[in-house]
Parts: structure tokens; sequence; C-alpha cells
């Protein structure tokens, strides 16, 4: 306690050492952050998996389930929920239609009146309007089934850019199955893509998802 | 006489909703979707108990479509792949196998029926071993995830 020497060493030796050390540690600290924060500027990639760059979605002319033609711009000022899916699914798709359905039953009518969820198929083969419609009512009311020809299908699949292929069946036929992206979309009121749900979110967390952006699009 | 009538009636019941069972395999909750009418396809889920060596299901038998094939989704990033089974699904010796959404099923192609919420269907389903198994298929409303809940929505339309 008493005494605050290093015993026989010059006391500026521990000096110079703590300085040097203290400087370099410094140094360090400097080199550190300035490599953390060339990182982040270079790449500007968000948290979530899609870069900023890409754009998701576009405009868009298609069948809705009654036989109209609609277009993209009738939902403006309503969220756009999309599924992409087809009817001869069996398990996939009613299993996200039923979380959507679910969904909208936890947010309730008031707040469901700013969602627009819309299945559109990517099987416009087989998925005619009224097949569509069909297929839909057994989900939920709000849900609106588009269909469309093959060109103007796939100029939206690409839009949003989400997968989808024709796997022949073994017998080939009219009982083929399709591959497809199983990721659903909420787009703004604007039109403009806002978020994704990936496949297995829960309805409880669709809902909370959708109240999220239903109040911070109000 | 009634009471045979009765003892019979008990016995029909029984056998519909019993879990079925062939050797040392047992088949229970079997449950399908609720189908449009204009459906072409449909898919069937269940569990399967082994409670003796290691088995295979091969194959299944029904007669609400003109084809009836094992399937199962393979997940590719957020691609999902629905794709016959080849060789049978696994069922391993003291184990067992879950056919449910998103993974393996009963796929029915061409359904030659409406499947209605709240009726049934038999299913055959051929193990390697086993051999054929008998079950009632209860059908649910389209959007079910489970055989054994009872889901009020299923009141909405």
């Amino acid at each position: 306690m008493s005494d605050e020497q290093n015993s026989g060493n010059n006391p500026g030796t521990v000096t110079k050492a703590a300085i040097a050390i203290t400087a370099l540690a410094v140094v360090v600290f400097i080199g550190w952050s300035q490599f953390r924060q060339a990182g982040t500027n270079s790449h500007d990639v968000l948290e979530t998996r899609t870069p900023v760059k890409i754009s998701i979605g576009g405009p868009f002319t298609l069948t809705d389930h009654t036989g109209k033609q609609v277009s993209d711009t009738d939902y403006r000022g309503r969220l756009m929920l999309i599924f992409f899916g087809y009817t001869f699914c069996p398990d996939v798709c009613p299993t996200e239609l039923n979380t959507i359905a679910e969904a909208m039953d936890i947010l309730g009518a008031e707040k469901g009146k700013r969602i627009q969820p819309l299945f559109i198929s990517i099987d416009p083969n087989r998925d005619t309007p009224e097949v569509m419609a069909e297929y839909v009512a057994q989900f939920h009311p709000s849900i609106t089934g588009l269909t469309g020809t093959d060109d103007e299908i796939a100029q939206l699949a690409q839009s949003f850019r989400t997968y989808y292929a024709r796997a022949e069946s073994s017998e080939g036929g009219e009982d083929y199955t399709v591959d497809h992206s199983a990721t659903t979309f909420l787009m703004g009121p604007d039109g403009k893509f806002q978020t994704t749900f990936s496949y297995g979110t829960t309805p409880e967390a669709m809902a909370a998802g959708l109240d999220k952006f239903i109040n911070s699009n109000s | 006489m009634k009471k045979i009538l009765a003892a019979a009636t008990a016995a029909l019941v029984l056998s519909m909703t019993a879990p079925a069972f062939a050797a040392d395999i047992m088949v229970e909750g079997a449950w399908a979707r609720a189908s449009a009418k204009m459906a072409r396809a449909g898919a069937a889920f269940l569990t399967i108990k082994n409670m003796g060596g290691a088995d295979k299901l091969v194959a299944a038998k029904a007669d609400i479509s003109k084809k009836v094939e094992l399937h199962t989704h393979i997940k590719d990033g957020d691609i999902m792949r629905m794709r016959k089974v080849e060789g049978g699904i696994a069922v391993p010796a003291k184990g067992m196998a879950m056919l449910k959404p998103g993974g393996d099923h009963v796929m029915f192609m061409g359904l030659t029926k409406q499947l209605k919420e709240g009726e049934m269907f038999p299913l055959t389903l051929v193990f390697e071993k086993a051999g054929e198994v008998k079950v009632h298929v209860k059908i649910g409303k389209a959007g079910a995830m489970g055989g054994m809940k009872h889901d009020m929505k299923s009141m909405k339309h």
C-alpha cells in the first residue's frame, strides 16, 4: 500500500509502457471501427433477404374469380396480401390460404377491410375463373382469386421474382404438379412492396405483422 | 333382436373410429381435407405406429380418385416441390411415421368424388411386410391442419 513504485525499476518505464499500450489500443480501436463501417457502407444489405436495389412487384392486369378484368390499381388504398399457388396443390396452398384466412379472422372485420388477400394462380391452364371461385370460397370470403393468360402470369411472377415451374408427373398428361415459391407478399396501399411472410408463418404471427403494417400505413 | 342390432351397430361404429391394425402396424387419425366440386386433387394424412420390425408403406388404394400415390414435399429455399415417393415411406422398427401437411402424404389425383367435410371414405394402405391395412379417412374442412381439432370455422359458410 505504501509502496507505489516498482521496486528497483525506473518509474519512467512503466509509464512509457502504459502510454504505448494505450496508444496501441486506440489505434486498434480506430482501425476496427473503420473496418466495420467500411463493411456496412459498401453493400447496403438490409436485414431482410431482399437486397434494396431489386424491386419486388409490378403492375398487372388479370381476371378475377368472378370473370372480371382487374388491375393492381383497383386495389390501391388497401394492402395486397399476395400468394402464388394453384388449385391442384393439395397441401401447401390449402395450408397457406388457411393461414391467411385465420389471420384475417384474428384481425377482425374492421382492420380486415384494409387488407386485400389475393390468390394468384401459377397454373392458369387448369385454374379458370370458375375453378378459382369455387376454390377460394372454401377458405375466406375476403380472398380474391386471380388468373390470366400464361404470359400475364409469367410476367407478374417475374416482377415478384417468384419461382414456378411445371414438374411433369410420371404419367404426364393433366395430372402435373407445379413447383412454386410458397412465400406470401405484402404490398402497401401505394402498391409497393412492404414485406414477405415465409411459408410456415403462423396465423397469429401473420395477423400481428399485418396489424403492424396497417398501423404504419395509416 | 334389438340386442343383436345394438351390438352390430356398436361394432360397426367401433370399427370405423378405432385405429386399424395388421400384424405389428397400427394406423390412426387418418384425415383428409374437403375438396371443391371441380377439384381434381386431394390429400390424406395419418399416423403409422410400428410395434414390430422395420416396414415400409409402399402403396395406397382408394376408389375416390383415378390414381392414388405416395408423395412428399421437398423444401428448396422458399420453393415447395412435391414429388412421388420412390421406394415407399419407411416405418422404423418400434417407431412411427407421420404423414402430415408439408411432408409425406397420400395424394389423390383425378378425384372422382367430391370430398365433403364431415364425411368419411375408405383407404387401403399397403405395407411391404404387414400387408394391407384398411382405414376410414375423416374429411375435415378445406384448410384443416389436423384431424383431431374441432374447428369452429367450419360453421362459417
